[in-house]
């Protein structure tokens, strides 16, 4: 059984005819110093309405909470003594030279120091290990303990699940390979809520436009009320040949864009460079093709397990079961069928 | 650590544990408290900045989201079942000559489409929209597929049931000359919800399944078979309320297939599920309803078997069995709503599977990886 988002190639094979490059984020958790510019400026473009009143949560100096309907950006904070370092930095190690088929630099093999959206003009110095004119990404020597901030957002899957299971067709593959939600077709039925193995997706229940003071909470029109809501991965921007919001004002490049398979290959070469530097609890997240949704668009560095930072290790594409479930429902309706037939050959009148 | 000699007083700090609040047996609520729980204190107490040390999950937060179904949705779910299992035992009542029971079942079946759609609408995000589920027929979407069989079911079974109700009234309808139209469009229409029936109690089944819901996902393989048991069973018991005990025979006999295959399914899925995936259809308000579901199952069920020709027996059987299904649909969808609020759930199958896969030797379809070496 084919399923609509089996294709390797999301532009060509999701019907448009052309072949544009899929775009996609790589967010190296490494370099985040946890502003959050990134989450302003995507509720500033994409108007997103506030989530809720204003509280803190007591989770570090995360009070966001999680991706939603309102919230397409969520840097996660999480603070690690030495011990957990050491774990992590062992649980990195086992990593090598697992997986990831055919993955690695590209001939050339270019430090992808510089490669992202760093140009001319962001403060340069001499890195580390001496490139010249690189940024110095190293990060900051800290052997007690260490904030892992992270920036996440909708990964984009190759194989995305609320695409498979949107009904009415609201939710779609675009030209540059990512998934968006055409808000004006969606109903709201939630399915694909439901249908996303990282939890990004929701519907917009509610939200607020109004002010800390404004406690009156008057009726306001908040936009696509009621219909399914996530990143798009700034489709309006994208059309215009521009960047998404969150990439182009991230102050430390920790998230960048391009083309999907440059940002896999600048994981790649980042992830050897720091483990490498001794750094082995740096690992990528999504960069695989064969994992269970296929790769994703959105391509992380983590420093830790992807638990830690909340996103699932093993997520699979839940439709991947769908012609087995189909299958078993085939046999259970048959049964039915069956009995009811029992029932009217040997019932009584 | 301080040297300062005022904290001689205090007593000794605790051992730097990591495992603080983290037991297994340890699921009070208080561990995990509500995003807005925290900081609506009155300030008495010092809170530690960081609830949870043990990071196998994110604070403690949900991975997964639930779809946004409500109790709609739990009533669609039942009357769905009732209206499939309904337009089966119409179709046996017509092929065996029991006139009553085939009136009531498409009665019963009309009735619960008629029930079910305006709830399935009412929980859209945008009602008003509904009609964009017909825009396209997905098969990678059981809720695509699911509409358009309550759709062809509905159709079918309007009709079929438009009939009876004419004749019931002694084809006083003002209907002119669409009466000998609608006569023969009875047979057609009434099979057409026929073959959609069986589907309109299964799918709903599916639905469940293909999500990342980790009591659902896990339930996959048995929970179709929970759902045309419970099926079968309400509609037999609405049937034996409806209908002379004369002519229910045969309702009497799929409510006790039912119960048996409800109560079997229940717990062949309940094993077949990663413990921390079966737990939310056993604990809670969840596993309260399902266990008061399988007690009102077999009660009704062994009513039905024992005094069944009885019809005051037969109706409390009818309606014990009825609660039951609604009952089971009820905690179905509730147990899977409930069970994306522990992180645990999604978390540690997924984990349990991937070193499972890692220790058969399978490395290259980690979501997580490392350099190359």
């Amino acid at each position: 059984m084919g399923l609509p988002s089996e294709h390797e190639d999301t532009g060509a094979g999701a019907g448009w005819g052309h072949s544009h490059e899929r775009k996609g984020f790589f967010t190296d958790t490494s370099i985040c110093i946890g502003c959050k510019a990134c989450e302003v400026a995507c509720k500033e473009w994409n108007r997103n309405p506030q989530d809720g009143d204003l509280e803190i949560l007591g989770s570090s100096y995360d009070n966001t909470g999680s991706l939603g309907a309102n919230t397409w950006r969520h840097v996660a904070f999480i603070e690690q003594d030495q011990e957990r370092i050491e774990q992590a930095r062992e649980s990195g190690r086992r990593l090598v030279g697992l997986g990831m088929p055919g993955i690695g630099p590209r001939s050339g093999a270019d430090a992808p120091a510089g490669a992202g959206g760093c140009g001319s003009g962001c403060g340069s110095r001499p890195g580390a290990d001496g490139e010249p004119g690189a940024a110095d990404r190293t990060p900051p020597d800290t052997p007690e303990f260490r904030w892992l901030m992270s920036s996440d957002v909708c990964k984009h899957c190759t194989r995305a699940g609320c695409l498979d299971v949107c009904p009415t067709g609201a939710l779609m593959r675009t030209e540059f390979g990512t998934v968006v939600v055409q808000s004006d077709i969606c109903n709201g039925c939630g399915t694909c809520v439901g249908g996303c193995p990282f939890g990004v997706i929701e519907r917009r229940d509610d939200g607020t436009i109004s002010a800390k003071g404004d406690r009156g909470r008057v009726e306001q029109d908040v936009p696509h009320h009621g219909t399914a809501n996530k990143c798009t991965l700034c489709y309006d921007r994208l059309v215009d040949g521009q960047t998404p919001a969150c990439a182009q004002t991230c102050p430390t490049t920790s998230i960048r864009f391009g083309d999907r398979a440059d940002m896999v290959d600048e994981a790649a070469s980042r992830v050897r460079q720091l483990h490498d530097r001794g750094m082995t609890e740096a690992r990528l997240y999504g960069a695989n093709g064969n994992d269970g949704v296929g790769g994703t668009g959105s391509v992380f560095l983590l420093l830790d397990e992807p638990e830690v930072y909340g996103l699932p290790p093993d997520p699979q594409v839940p439709t991947a079961q769908l012609p087995a479930m189909f299958r078993t429902a085939g046999i259970a309706a048959a049964g039915m069928i069956a009995a009811t037939a029992l029932a009217f050959l040997g019932g009584r009148r | 650590m301080t040297h300062s000699a005022f904290d001689g007083y205090r007593p000794p700090e605790p051992p730097r544990g990591r495992r603080r609040r983290r037991r297994d047996g340890d699921r009070s609520p208080a561990r995990r408290r509500g995003l807005g729980a925290l900081g609506t204190g009155d300030g008495g107490r010092e809170m530690p900045m960081v609830e949870d040390v043990e990071f196998s999950s994110y604070y403690g937060r949900p991975v997964v989201k639930a779809p946004p179904w409500g109790a709609p949705i739990g009533l669609y779910l039942f009357v769905g079942g009732v209206a499939g299992a309904s337009a089966l035992l119409g179709a046996g009542a017509a092929l065996t000559d029991r006139p009553a029971l085939r009136r009531n079942a498409r009665l019963t079946a009309l009735a619960a489409v008629a029930v079910g759609t305006p709830a399935l609408i009412e929980d859209l995000g945008r009602p008003e929209r509904f009609l964009h589920m017909l825009r396209v027929i997905k098969p990678t979407s059981p809720m695509s597929l699911g509409t358009w069989i309550l759709s062809g079911f509905a159709s079918g079974a309007g009709v079929a049931a438009a009939a009876e109700i004419d004749r019931l009234l002694g084809e006083r309808l003002p209907l002119g000359p669409l009466r000998p139209v609608l006569r023969r469009a009875e047979g057609p229409a009434a099979a057409v919800s026929t073959v959609l029936g069986a589907p309109l109690a299964a799918y709903t089944a599916v639905l469940l399944g293909d999500t990342a819901v980790p009591t659902w996902q896990g339930a996959r393989r048995g929970l179709p078979f929970v759902f045309v048991s419970s099926a079968a069973l309400a509609a037999s018991g609405i049937a034996m309320i409806t209908t002379p005990v004369a002519q229910a025979g045969p309702a009497r006999v799929l409510a006790v297939l039912g119960v048996a295959g409800d109560v079997v399914a229940m717990h062949r899925t309940k094993e077949s599920m990663h413990p921390l995936e079966a737990e939310p259809l056993e604990t809670g308000a969840a596993g309260r309803k399902l266990r008061w579901a399988e007690r009102l199952a077999v009660a009704g069920g062994v009513a039905t078997l024992l005094g069944g020709r009885n019809r005051w027996i037969a109706a409390a059987g009818g309606a014990a069995v009825a609660t039951a299904s609604a009952l089971t649909r009820f905690g179905v969808l509730e147990a899977g709503i409930e069970s994306v609020k522990d992180p645990r759930r999604v978390m540690i199958p997924q984990r349990e599977r991937l070193e499972k896969r890692r220790a058969e030797g399978i490395t290259d379809d980690s979501i997580t990886t490392g350099p190359e070496s």
